[in-house]
C-alpha cells in the first residue's frame, strides 16, 4: 500500500512538473539549435535535413583567420571599445541626473523633468538621421567615437531608475553631514554613492550592454563602413541575401561567442534588473 | 525684467553689454565672461548663424546646375545651395539666440545682485566663491551642465530639425546638394490622412495593425507571464531557480541574434517546416507559410513575442508575487475559494495594482517595438497595396525603412509626429487614470 502511495505521489509530481519541462524545451530548443548550427561542416541556411551530417570547429577558427570580407575579431573589439568608453560615459551622466533631481531643489526642476518626459516619448531613432547629420557637420561620421557620443549623450535622459533608488536613501543622512559643515558635493560622493552601489553597478552593467545588443542606431551611424562595424552590425549583414548561404554556420559561431558573456552579465545583473523595474511600483 | 526696471544704470546697460554691471561692482572675472559670451555670439552669428537664418524662410533658391552668366556670356555651373544643412544650422542658430536671450537676462540679473549687495554694504561674492558654489549651492548646474548639453546636441536639436521636416518636401525627389526642398505646410499630413490614397491606406492599415499588435503583444505576454511565475512559485514545484533560470537565458541573449535566429527557422524553408515534413505532418514539398502569407505572419510575431517576452514578464512578476501577503490566501483558503477564485480576487488585482504603471511602459514600448518586427521579417510580407510597406509592418517599422531605405524624410517625421502624439496622449490618460486611483485607495 505504502509503496503504491509513494508511487502515486512520484507520478503527480512528475506530472506536475511536466509542462514546465515541455516549456523549457520549446524556450531552449532555439538555443541549442543555434549552438548545433555552429558546429555543422556544411554551409547554407537552408538544410532538407534536421541534424547536421558533418561536424567541424572551422566555423569558429574561420571567424578569426577569414577577415577579408567580414572583419569579426575587428568588430568585436570595436564594440568592446565603444562599449567601455559610452559605458564610463553614460553611467556618470545618469548617475549625474538621477543624483540632481533626486536630492537638490532648484526652481527649474520640475520644468526640466517634464521636458524629459515629453523627449522621451518621440521614437528614439526618429532623429538618427538629423544626428547624422549633425555628426557629418563636425566631420564625425562613421566614427567610433561618435557611436560612443550617440549612445551616450543623451544618457542623462533615463535616469529613472537611479532617482527611484536615490529616492529610498534616507534624507536625515545628508542632513546631518550638512550640518557637520560638508558640501553638497562631499555628501554627493562620499556619502549617497558609496551606499548606492546596487543602482551603480545596474547603470554600469545596462550601459555597457547596450552597444552589444544595438542594431538600429550603429547601422544607420556606420552605413557601409565595414571595418567601424559592431558586432550587431556585422553578424547581420552576415544574413544577407548574398552572404546567408556561405556565411550562416559562421553568423551562428559568432552570435554563440557574443551570446555567453551578455548571458552570464544578465543572469549576474538580474535582479538589479528586477529591482529596477519594479522598485518604484511596489512601492506606489 | 524686474531687475533691469529697478536697477541702476550699468545694470540696466548690462543688458546691452554683458557683465558691465558685474565689472562695475568688482565682480571682474565674471563680468568679463559675460561679454565673452556676448562676443562669441556676435562673432557667431557674422560669420555663420545670420546668413543661415536669413535663408530659413526658403530653404536655398539657388539649385545646383548650368546658369547663364551674362558677363561671360555662357552657361556656368552654380553651386547649389543644400536646403538640409541650411536647416539644421538655421534650427541651431536659432538656439542660439535663445540661448543669447537667456544670457542676457542673466547677465542684468547678476548685475542686479551686486548692485543689491553693494547698497547693503556687502561684497558680492568672489570668483572663489562662486566657483565654490558650484560645489554646494549650486551642484545642481555643475551636475546637470555635461548631461544637458549631451542631450541638446543628440536629442533636443535633432529632434527640431525632424519635426521640421515634416512641413517640408523633403523626399526621395528632393535629395540635397542636387535638389533643392522647401516649406509646404499641412501637405504631408493632409496626403497621409487622405489627399494621397495609397499613402493614407497605408498608414490606415499599418496603424489599425499597430493598435491590434501592442495590445496583444502586453496582455498575452503580461497573462502568460503572470501564470508562469505562478506555476514556478507553486508550493509544490522544486528546483525552482533551475526552471526560472532556463527561461531567463532566452532574453539574455542578444535579440538580434535569436529573432534573426527564429526567422531562419520559421522560413518556408526552415528548420520548422523540415521538422513538419520529417513528421509526416505536411507533404513533403509543402511548407506552412509562418512568415510569407499575411495573416500568418501576423500571428507568428505575436507568438515569437510571446517566446521572447514571457520570460521578462515572469521575471519581474515572480518577486512581486512573492510580495504578496500569504494570510490574504489562507483566509481565502478557509473561506472555501478555490485556486482560480484566489487568483481572481486577490492575485490579479494586486498585480494589476502594483504593476500598472510597467503595463503602461510596456504598452507604449510595444507600439515601438522594433526588434521584433524588424529583425524577425523586416516587416514583410512586403504589399503591393502598401506604399513601401509590409504586412507586418509597425508605424516605426515603415519609419525605418521610410528613411534609410526610401529617404522620405518628410514622410518619416510625419508618421513620427503621430506616434508621438498617439504615445503622449496614451500615457496621458494611463498615467491620470492610474494616478487618480492610487490617490483614491490603498489596496488591502
Amino acid at each position: 500500500m505504502k509503496i503504491f502511495k509513494n508511487m502515486l505521489r512520484a507520478i503527480q509530481g512528475f506530472l506536475r512538473h511536466l509542462p514546465l519541462g515541455l516549456l523549457s524545451v520549446i524556450w531552449l530548443v532555439p538555443l541549442a539549435w543555434l549552438v548545433m548550427t555552429s558546429f555543422r561542416a556544411e554551409n547554407g541556411a537552408y538544410t532538407t535535413y534536421l541534424f547536421p551530417r558533418g561536424w567541424t570547429m572551422a566555423n569558429y577558427t574561420r571567424l578569426f583567420t577569414e577577415t577579408g570580407l567580414f572583419n569579426y575579431p575587428r568588430w568585436y573589439a570595436n564594440t568592446f571599445i565603444v562599449a567601455l568608453c559610452s559605458c564610463i560615459i553614460s553611467t556618470l551622466f545618469v548617475l549625474m541626473v538621477a543624483y540632481t533631481f533626486s536630492r537638490l531643489r532648484f526652481k527649474s526642476r520640475t520644468p526640466m523633468m517634464n521636458v524629459v518626459l515629453v523627449l522621451g516619448m518621440f521614437p528614439g531613432f526618429m532623429s538618427m538621421i538629423a544626428v547624422y547629420h549633425v555628426l557629418k557637420a563636425i566631420g564625425m561620421e562613421q566614427s567610433l567615437a561618435s557611436l560612443v557620443l550617440v549612445y551616450s549623450g543623451g544618457a542623462g535622459m533615463s535616469y529613472y531608475i537611479s532617482k527611484g533608488f536615490f529616492d529610498t536613501v534616507p534624507r536625515s543622512m545628508d542632513e546631518a553631514a550638512l550640518l557637520d559643515g560638508a558640501t553638497r558635493s562631499q555628501v554627493m560622493w562620499k556619502i549617497v554613492l558609496p551606499m548606492s552601489k546596487p543602482t551603480i553597478t545596474y547603470t554600469i552593467l545596462t550601459s555597457f550592454m547596450a552597444p552589444w545588443v544595438d542594431f538600429i542606431f550603429a547601422s544607420v551611424i556606420m552605413k557601409d563602413r565595414y571595418e567601424n562595424y559592431t558586432i550587431a552590425v556585422g553578424l547581420y549583414r552576415m544574413l544577407e541575401r548574398e552572404n546567408i548561404y556561405e556565411f550562416y554556420t559562421r553568423f551562428c559561431a559568432g552570435a554563440v561567442l557574443i551570446a555567453i558573456p551578455i548571458t552570464i552579465l544578465f543572469i549576474a545583473m538580474q535582479k538589479y534588473y528586477v529591482g529596477g523595474v519594479t522598485g518604484g511600483a511596489v512601492k506606489g | 525684467m524686474r531687475s533691469w526696471s529697478k536697477g541702476d544704470i550699468f545694470t540696466k546697460l548690462s543688458l546691452v553689454i554683458f557683465g558691465l554691471g558685474s565689472v562695475v561692482r568688482g565682480q571682474i572675472i565674471k563680468g568679463l565672461a559675460f561679454f565673452a559670451v556676448e562676443a562669441l555670439f556676435f562673432y557667431y552669428m557674422l560669420v555663420s548663424g545670420a546668413g543661415y537664418i536669413s535663408k530659413l524662410g526658403t530653404l536655398g533658391t539657388k539649385q545646383q546646375g548650368w546658369v547663364f552668366d551674362e558677363a561671360i556670356g555662357i552657361n556656368v555651373l552654380q553651386q547649389g545651395e543644400n536646403s538640409m544643412l541650411i536647416l539644421l544650422f538655421g534650427v541651431l542658430a536659432i538656439f542660439m539666440v535663445v540661448f543669447f536671450i537667456f544670457f542676457a537676462v542673466k547677465s542684468v540679473q547678476a548685475s542686479y545682485k551686486a548692485e543689491q549687495l553693494r547698497k547693503e554694504g556687502k561684497k558680492p561674492p568672489s570668483v572663489i566663491d562662486e566657483i565654490k558654489a558650484l560645489f554646494d549651492s549650486n551642484l545642481h548646474k555643475s551636475l546637470l551642465i555635461l548631461p544637458g548639453l549631451g542631450v541638446f546636441a543628440f536629442t533636443i536639436l535633432p529632434l527640431m530639425f525632424m519635426i521640421l521636416m515634416a512641413f517640408t518636401n523633403f523626399d526621395q525627389n528632393h535629395q540635397p546638394p542636387g535638389n533643392l526642398f522647401t516649406w509646404v505646410g499641412f501637405e504631408n499630413f493632409k496626403n497621409i490622412f487622405w489627399a494621397n490614397p495609397v499613402w493614407a491606406r497605408t498608414f490606415v492599415n499599418i496603424f489599425i495593425w499597430t493598435i491590434i499588435w501592442a495590445v496583444f503583444a502586453t496582455f498575452t505576454n503580461y497573462f502568460l507571464g503572470m501564470l508562469l511565475a505562478l506555476y514556478i512559485n507553486g508550493k509544490k514545484i522544486r528546483l525552482k531557480k533551475l526552471w526560472r533560470t532556463i527561461f531567463v537565458m532566452t532574453i539574455a541573449v542578444p535579440q538580434f541574434v535569436s529573432l534573426r535566429l527564429m526567422g531562419i527557422l520559421l522560413n518556408d524553408e526552415g528548420a520548422v517546416n523540415v521538422l513538419l515534413r520529417t513528421l509526416g505532418i505536411i507533404a513533403n514539398n509543402d511548407s506552412v507559410q509562418f512568415l510569407s502569407s499575411g495573416t500568418l505572419a501576423r500571428i507568428t510575431v505575436i507568438l515569437v513575442n510571446v517566446w521572447v517576452g514571457i520570460p521578462y514578464t515572469m521575471l519581474i512578476t515572480s518577486g512581486i508575487l512573492m510580495n504578496i501577503p500569504a494570510d490574504l490566501y489562507e483566509s481565502a483558503y478557509i473561506d472555501g475559494a478555490n485556486r482560480f477564485q484566489t487568483f481572481r480576487k486577490i492575485t490579479l488585482p494586486y498585480m494589476l495594482f502594483v504593476t500598472t504603471p510597467y503595463l503602461i511602459t510596456q504598452f507604449i514600448a510595444n507600439i515601438n517595438n522594433f526588434n521584433v518586427i524588424f529583425l524577425l521579417n523586416q516587416g514583410g510580407p512586403r504589399s503591393l497595396n502598401y506604399y513601401q510597406g509590409g504586412e507586418t509592418d509597425l508605424l516605426v517599422t515603415w519609419l525605418y525603412r521610410l528613411t534609410v531605405d526610401f529617404q522620405d524624410y518628410n514622410l518619416a517625421s510625419t508618421i513620427g509626429i503621430i506616434i508621438f502624439i498617439i504615445c503622449g496622449g496614451l500615457s496621458l490618460i494611463f498615467y491620470n487614470r492610474s494616478k487618480s486611483v492610487r490617490e483614491e485607495e490603498v489596496f488591502s
